[in-house]
């Protein structure tokens, strides 16, 4: 952490960059929060952990329209919604220095609550992102680092950063688990098991847009949710098909350019599995159109707004369900 | 708010007689917007389009429904009436009761509810219409004709002698297509080539055509009067200009074993070859996978043997793009593939061959020069089985459903060729049906019966059994007779079933002219516009279209002429208002829709905003209107909502959907 403070320093001394987009101390050990740094004396409360799990891409959609460039550092998963929003020209490449941070896993608090551990007032982490040493008013708690990282974490993308101006820090392997495994389970499921999963799923919905709000892909100037323009506007959940609108329309906007970068279901307060419903889409992309990672260039055409001689057909699509 | 007239037509009985059109008629009166609603019996005659001018002038009509036939039948009509009234021609909706609804319904009750909701959801339309204005766009004169056979060369010649300039793109090495393969030709029994030959004379002579063969269509944008089309003139490796057309070089060819795709791989050709005596350009082509001189890098006897120098081993691939006001498709066919038919043992023995393959082996500059003779073994067929409907009028997957129209004809002229010049040789066809529909078809296939003593064996073969003595059991059935019949033949014939030319599918994509389930590209109306696709500026001749024998084919390239003329010789065209618009405070420059955009309609533009006192330079689309065909993509690309559709906007669709969900 020590070397990404000084060289933020030094990049900010050498008027390399004007500001630093990283992470600061939140109210709690656990919840450090997104933050600009001006100078070096503000470097001093910048913290990089394994609850930097924050994903700072689309910050440098409004960080590309300050004066000057902006240092931010992306883990390696962060890169791809990057590279995205540099193909849809959200952000500006010149306006950004970009350190690659190692990664070693990220971790979900809500993961170590549901260990039925209560009463949390500190989590320490090991420097060898081992164990957590959960520090509770009912005294101290050991867990394994593996058993509280995020579900994106588990079935990780890769170390490798697939933009950045130069790297810090080593990443580790984190995947033990099926990429598609649980949307295979729900495909698997009858039309009716389906819409109960979903209705159960989504009525826990509270419309607080946290996941449109985090998400990278969700960069557009005025929502459709947000906008007088449609009928779409942001509604009150009056009954159980506005959320369900919301989400479908929101999986579909975001369809071959989600990154899978897992912000959605970080950050949703109900615990919604929304990761789900876009990495349903990433693996029918796959399956009709080739393996397609969005993001991992800033050129390619994306499946979804390209056309080429062998696209699946429609009815082949059908056929093959 | 609008001020709405509403006019149901009863189309005769087409309507009248399934919707009850009085209640649709006081139903959608209380419609919002509505101030007049009527019924009549024809709305689209000449009285009926006077009441729909009449309540326009006296009741102020701001917008119209028509709840009548399907747009595609009667927009224009409406439209323009609406017009002559005053009104703008965009402030007319359709509602389509009767193919949508009449026609299609039995119950009263029901049709009547949803005529109903059908002209609901256009009523809502029409609340959010607003009057657009056609622009103008220019027509190049310059044709485009993709493939070089007898319906591609009649198109050509028909369009050129119009006065108007034509490209012919033909992706062998010589224009010809399979006309070019045929022996003789019914009902008549001229030669094929001694009708076809001057025909391509005449192409290749003509001053206003220029032909390009081994050359195909890469890349077409733009659309109707002013397509870009791309055409790849593949390498020939021989300089077309120095050629004489000697043929020494194909004498001299080392390399004399690629099966030859003119004579259906009966008989070999040399790597460097002309398909046939005829062809035109009579310029031969390298054919670079089978030549010694491109695969091991040594050889070079046809370059030595050049008297003209015109071999040149470095030529490459070369992109001519051109401008094109119509493009007329003329594919052709080929036959199917016999993997799925084992039972016919056309893979087992090289005396079961096709039609196409006897046409070959009946002419006389083909692989027996003329001589017909098993094939395994060169001698002289005492017993011939032509079998019928080879995967054609199939119900299951292996062959095609449709009748392929010319068999029933080749055969009967196959079978008396063969008696009339052999009259030792048995003919025996098996056949469903015999189909003769056409001038003197009829009277020929019964010359066959009659005359010339064929024997028609009305049912179908179960089973052609290679016997190790090299003959053929033939296992069929007499329905007639009732009766099971074995037996032994020489030769076998398969009438296979024809197909569009594979090519088709690459080009209908190109064209975003719509194919059927067999590929054949759709005509745009099957009965009324049977030589146009439904993309406007594209045109079909020949069996791209459906099977066609060549009377028919030549006749169909003549209309397909006609209406590309008609297109040529306009100077201008009126452009569909229906364009694509952008929201620029909704864009957010992400490009996705210039991504879609299939006409390159859409581009990128930096400029000042000022979004609601926001001030800042943003990335927003730019739509050219002259280019847009208003096809949506983009619109449903969007995310943001900030491309829409004039005429089909987010707000008309939605509103459309509301009021049938209601």
């Amino acid at each position: 952490m020590q070397e990404l403070i000084n060289r933020a320093k030094e990049l900010l001394a050498d008027g390399t960059v004007a500001r630093v987009l990283g992470w600061r101390e939140g109210d709690m050990s656990y919840n450090p929060e997104v933050a600009y740094f001006n100078s070096a004396e503000e470097l001093d409360k910048f913290v990089y952990n394994g609850f930097c799990a924050a994903n700072l891409s689309k910050y440098m959609i409004e960080a590309s329209k300050l004066e000057g460039k902006t240092l931010v550092f992306l883990k390696p998963c962060d890169t791809y919604s990057f590279n995205q929003l540099l193909k849809e020209h959200r952000v500006d490449r010149e306006k950004a220095y970009i350190i690659g941070v190692g990664c070693c896993g990220k971790l979900n608090v809500e993961a170590i609550k549901a260990m039925g551990i209560k009463g949390i007032q500190s989590i320490e982490i090991d420097d060898a992102c081992e164990t957590l040493t959960v520090k509770t008013i009912y005294g101290d708690k050991t867990v394994a680092y593996k058993d509280a990282m995020l579900e994106r974490c588990h079935v990780c993308k890769g170390k490798e950063h697939m933009v950045y101006d130069e790297l810090m820090g080593e990443s580790r392997d984190t995947v033990d688990a099926e990429r598609f495994a649980e949307v295979e389970k729900i495909e698997a499921m009858s039309p009716a098991e389906k819409f109960a999963f979903f209705q159960a799923e989504l009525s826990k919905c509270i419309r607080c847009n946290a996941c449109r709000n985090v998400c990278p892909a969700c960069s557009c100037r005025k929502c459709v949710f947000d906008s007088n323009k449609f009928d779409s506007a942001q509604k009150a959940n009056v009954d159980s098909f506005e959320e369900k609108m919301f989400h479908i329309i929101r999986a579909f906007h975001v369809a071959g350019r989600c990154t899978d970068c897992g912000e959605c279901s970080r950050v949703c307060p109900q615990g919604i599995p929304l990761h789900l419903f876009n990495r349903k889409f990433i693996k029918d992309i796959n399956k009709f159109y080739g393996e397609f990672k969005a993001g991992e260039d800033a050129e390619t055409k994306g499946p979804l707004t390209n056309f080429t001689f062998d696209d699946v057909e429609p009815c082949d699509a059908v056929e093959r369900g | 708010m609008q001020r709405i007239g509403v006019f149901v037509c009863h189309c005769g009985s087409n309507i009248a007689a399934t919707v009850d059109v009085k209640k649709v008629v006081e139903i959608v009166r209380n419609e919002p917007g509505v101030v007049h609603a009527e019924d009549y019996q024809y709305m689209c005659s000449e009285a009926g389009q006077a009441l729909i001018a009449k309540a326009i002038a006296e009741k102020n009509l701001s917008g119209i429904v028509v709840c009548s036939c399907s747009p595609r039948m009667h927009e224009a009509t409406f439209r323009k009436a609406a017009e002559r009234a005053g009104l703008n021609p965009y402030m007319v909706e359709i509602a389509n009761i009767r193919e949508h609804c009449s026609w299609i319904h039995k119950n009263v009750e029901e049709a009547t509810e949803k005529a109903v909701i059908l002209a609901r959801a256009a009523i809502a339309k029409v609340n959010l219409n607003a009057p657009l204005k056609a622009g103008e766009s220019r027509v190049t004169k310059r044709a485009l004709v993709i493939g070089g056979g007898i319906a591609g060369i009649q198109t050509a010649l028909d369009i050129a002698d119009a006065g108007y300039e034509v490209d012919i793109v033909e992706k062998t090495p010589s224009i010809g297509g399979r006309m070019s393969q045929l022996d003789k030709t019914f009902p008549t029994l001229d030669c094929s080539a001694c009708i076809l030959t001057p025909k391509m004379v005449e192409a290749a002579a003509h001053e206003k055509i220029t032909i390009y063969t081994y050359s195909e269509v890469e890349k077409v944008s733009g659309f109707v009067g002013d397509f870009t089309v791309d055409i790849r003139k593949k390498a020939r490796s021989v300089d077309m200009d120095k050629c004489t057309g000697c043929g020494v070089c194909q004498e001299k060819c080392p390399s004399k074993k690629t099966p030859s795709e003119f004579n259906r791989g009966l008989g070999n050709r040399s790597a460097i070859y002309t398909p046939f005596a005829q062809a035109i350009p009579n310029v031969p082509v390298i054919d670079r996978d089978a030549c010694i001189k491109f695969k091991t890098g040594k050889c070079g006897i046809c370059s030595k043997v050049c008297q003209a120098g015109a071999i040149d081993y470095e030529q490459k691939d070369e992109i001519v793009t051109e401008k094109y006001g119509a493009i007329v498709v003329a594919t052709g066919f080929d036959t199917i593939k016999l993997d799925k038919y084992d039972e016919y043992a056309y893979n087992q023995s090289k005396d079961v061959i096709t039609s196409l393959e006897l046409e070959r082996v009946m002419n006389a500059a083909g692989p027996t020069k003329g001589h017909l003779e098993r094939l395994s073994d060169g001698k002289h067929p005492k017993n011939i089985v032509f079998i019928q409907c080879v995967g054609s009028r199939c119900s299951d997957d292996r062959g095609k459903p449709y009748c392929s129209k010319i068999c029933c004809m080749y055969t009967a002229k196959h079978a008396m060729l063969i008696r009339d010049k052999y009259p030792d040789v048995n003919v025996t066809v098996f056949y469903i049906d015999v189909r003769t529909p056409g001038k003197n078809f009829d009277e020929f296939y019964r010359r066959a019966v009659e005359d010339y003593g064929v024997n028609y064996i009305k049912g179908q073969v179960g089973k052609v059994a290679p016997q190790p003595d090299g003959s053929l059991l033939v296992q069929g059935v007499d329905l007639l007779d009732n009766k099971q019949i074995l037996m032994e033949a020489d030769m076998v014939v398969l009438a296979t079933v024809i197909e569009p030319d594979p090519s088709v599918r690459k080009i209908a994509t190109m064209l975003t002219a719509s194919i059927d389930t067999n590929n054949f590209l759709t005509e745009s109306h099957a009965k009324l516009r049977p030589v146009e696709s439904p993309t406007a500026g594209v045109f079909l001749s020949g069996v791209c279209q459906g099977p066609k024998d060549i009377p028919e084919t030549v006749a169909q390239a003549g209309a397909a002429a006609v209406k590309a003329i008609g297109l040529l010789a306009k100077d201008k065209l009126l452009t569909n208002p229906c364009t694509a618009k952008p929201d620029e405070l909704l864009c957010n420059g992400c490009s996705a829709c210039a991504n879609v955009c299939p006409y390159g309609a859409i581009t990128y533009e930096t400029k000042l905003i000022n979004d609601h006192g926001i001030r800042e330079e943003r990335r927003v689309a730019q739509v050219n209107n002259a280019l847009c065909q208003g096809c949506g993509a983009c619109t449903v690309t969007c995310p943001s909502g900030a491309m829409d559709l004039q005429g089909f906007s987010n707000r008309q669709i939605i509103a459309e959907v509301d009021a049938i969900c209601r």
